[in-house]
């Protein structure tokens, strides 16, 4: 790109942005620190606790189960979901009629509020009247995602690669269709099999749009929160229970301001570090 | 093995539809019939559940509340993410860095962190239960994605053509709406896209900040799933409606969305 020139009235241009986000960043944010540093006995009292939360959040039970779940969760549907979505732009067609076609109605899962595709896999999966919940009892298998763990973890990450690999798909095929026909040729002259085509050609290519997909699946699914409540409730039991589901009960529910507080600090901080050194690593070999 | 290939994106469409299928089939249903059994089509067709959905007030101002603070949200996002990006484009600034990896920060923060502080702030700046609340809170996440999308697709374009039409003696305004709007349509096409899929999917904040006046559809489906007994039909009914502004979007974008997605960096 042509260099860029200083110019410290660009400053100008983007205050509105500063303005309007800061708004909605700092105060709250703000708010957030105020809470989990004291203590509140109603009435608007507040004492000093320093940082009485934070320990007692690091060294709860209840915190490092739902850590546990979140990375597990977050884990197995990245595992799922980026190599699904990769492979299957890699068998879109490239051009055609079809394209369009395929494109929109793969977009759709994307565009429904998040308690519709909650709800929607709640009467899905239900199993006396929903059709996958009827299918898979009907192989024999005993389902039932309200009353067993298991079953529920397998309809969360089923309907969140369900949800979101789309995306994946979007973002990867973008990556192939922008792959100048020459390559291909070249490839074809030198006789590569489609392994090393994909392996030396595609995914070089596609690594730009696949950070950032790494990228947002991991932030989205690490905040996730209305499908799985919609659809389990954080249940049975707390077996569905992920760091946000944990996070509004203890903020809204219960309202033990400190602790949330002291909470929110902390998932906010990992999911930064973790999102830091994912981009870290995948940028590592770019030219700067 | 080879012929079978070309299945697997129509496989995966059928997985895709299989949910919605059975959602629009409950939607054609009595609550009734649901309840009593298990059938792949409606036995006794109605159009009841979609009959209320459109005469009480209650249920179809959900979709106007939902598409009026999707709409607002998409136009302040775009006003103000278009200048910042220009300036993150085109100049080198003080903390400009600093600056647009703390906007970006923004994206990765858990909206259940900021359900508690954005309740008190809207409240005690007086816009609780507006629109304009939810249109606001929506932009933390959506101004972000914006300025990088749209910081992405202007740094695609040669800065000759700024330098140009200073040349043939457009001023900066005129220039930047006769020409540079019309340049980057694509990507301000792509942005909004993005814009009113984050804000019209949310719902942990549109529900916190809303009571009665501005209230989304989704808080209305989740009260009717409580209160009124459990009418599954009728939960069907909105679920299904609420699947059609996001199909149009698509439908409207599709042209850009794989072009788009190439030529900027999201």
């Amino acid at each position: 790109m042509a260099t860029k020139t200083d110019n410290q009235k660009a400053w100008f241009f983007v205050l509105p942005v500063v303005v309007l986000v800061a708004f909605n960043a700092l105060i709250p944010l703000m708010t957030v620190v105020n809470y989990s540093v004291q203590e509140t006995f109603g009435n608007n009292l507040f004492f000093w606790e320093g940082v009485g939360w934070f320990e007692q959040v690091l060294h709860s039970e209840r915190f490092h189960a739902a850590l546990g779940r979140q990375l597990m969760f977050t884990g197995i549907i990245l595992a799922i979901e980026i190599p699904l979505g990769v492979a299957i732009a890699l068998t879109m067609p490239r051009q055609g009629p079809w394209v369009p076609v395929c494109l929109v109605l793969m977009a759709l899962p994307l565009l429904i509020p998040w308690n519709v595709v909650g709800s929607m896999w709640n009467i899905f999966a239900l199993p006396e009247i929903g059709l996958l919940g009827r299918a898979i009892n009907a192989m024999g298998i005993d389902y039932n995602y309200t009353q067993q763990p298991l079953a529920a973890w397998f309809t969360v990450i089923l309907m969140d690669v369900w949800h979101w690999t789309s995306l994946v798909v979007l973002l990867a095929y973008a990556g192939l269709i922008s792959i100048p026909d020459a390559y291909y040729q070249a490839a074809k002259i030198d006789g590569a099999k489609a392994w090393a085509v994909f392996r030396h050609i595609q995914l070089p290519k596609m690594k730009r749009v696949l950070t950032i997909a790494i990228l947002l699946r991991f932030i989205d699914s690490f905040m996730i929160y209305t499908e799985p409540f919609v659809l389990t409730g954080g249940g049975p039991g707390n077996s569905t229970t992920f760091l946000s589901i944990d996070l509004v009960k203890i903020a809204l529910g219960q309202f033990d301001l400190g602790p949330a507080g002291a909470m929110s600090l902390i998932y906010f901080v990992i999911t930064l570090l973790v999102s830091w050194v994912f981009y870290t690593l995948m940028t590592r070999d770019d030219p700067k | 093995m080879k012929r079978l290939i070309p299945l697997a994106p129509a496989l995966y469409i059928a997985f895709l539809m299989l949910p919605i299928y059975w959602l629009l089939n409950m939607s054609f249903k009595t609550t009734n019939e649901i309840l009593g059994g298990f059938s792949l089509w409606p036995n006794q067709f109605t159009l009841d559940n979609y009959r209320t959905i459109f005469t009480d007030p209650t249920w179809y101002m959900g979709y106007v509340n939902s598409l009026t603070y999707v709409t607002i949200n998409t136009a302040i996002t775009l006003v103000v993410a278009l200048p910042a990006a220009y300036a993150f484009s085109r100049y080198r600034f003080l903390g400009d860095k600093h600056l647009f990896f703390w906007l970006l920060t923004n994206r990765m923060a858990p909206p259940a962190i900021f359900a508690l502080p954005f309740f008190q702030l809207y409240s005690a700046v007086g816009l609780f239960d507006t629109h304009l609340a939810v249109a606001l809170a929506h932009v933390l996440f959506n101004i972000p994605l914006t300025v990088w999308i749209l910081e992405g697709f202007m740094s695609g374009v040669p800065r000759e053509l700024d330098e140009t039409a200073y040349v043939d003696g457009y001023s900066f305004p005129r220039f930047f709406a006769r020409i540079f709007l019309p340049t980057i349509k694509a990507g301000i096409g792509v942005s909004a896209f993005f814009c009113f899929m984050f804000s019209w999917v949310e719902m942990l904040l549109a529900k916190t900040l809303t009571a009665v006046e501005a209230k989304p559809i989704a808080a209305i489906m989740t009260k009717t799933a409580s209160s009124a007994g459990y009418e599954l039909g009728l939960l069907a009914a909105a679920g299904c409606l609420t699947i059609i502004p996001g199909a149009f979007v698509i439908y409207f974008v599709r042209n850009y969305i794989a072009k788009g997605f190439a030529l900027g960096r999201v």
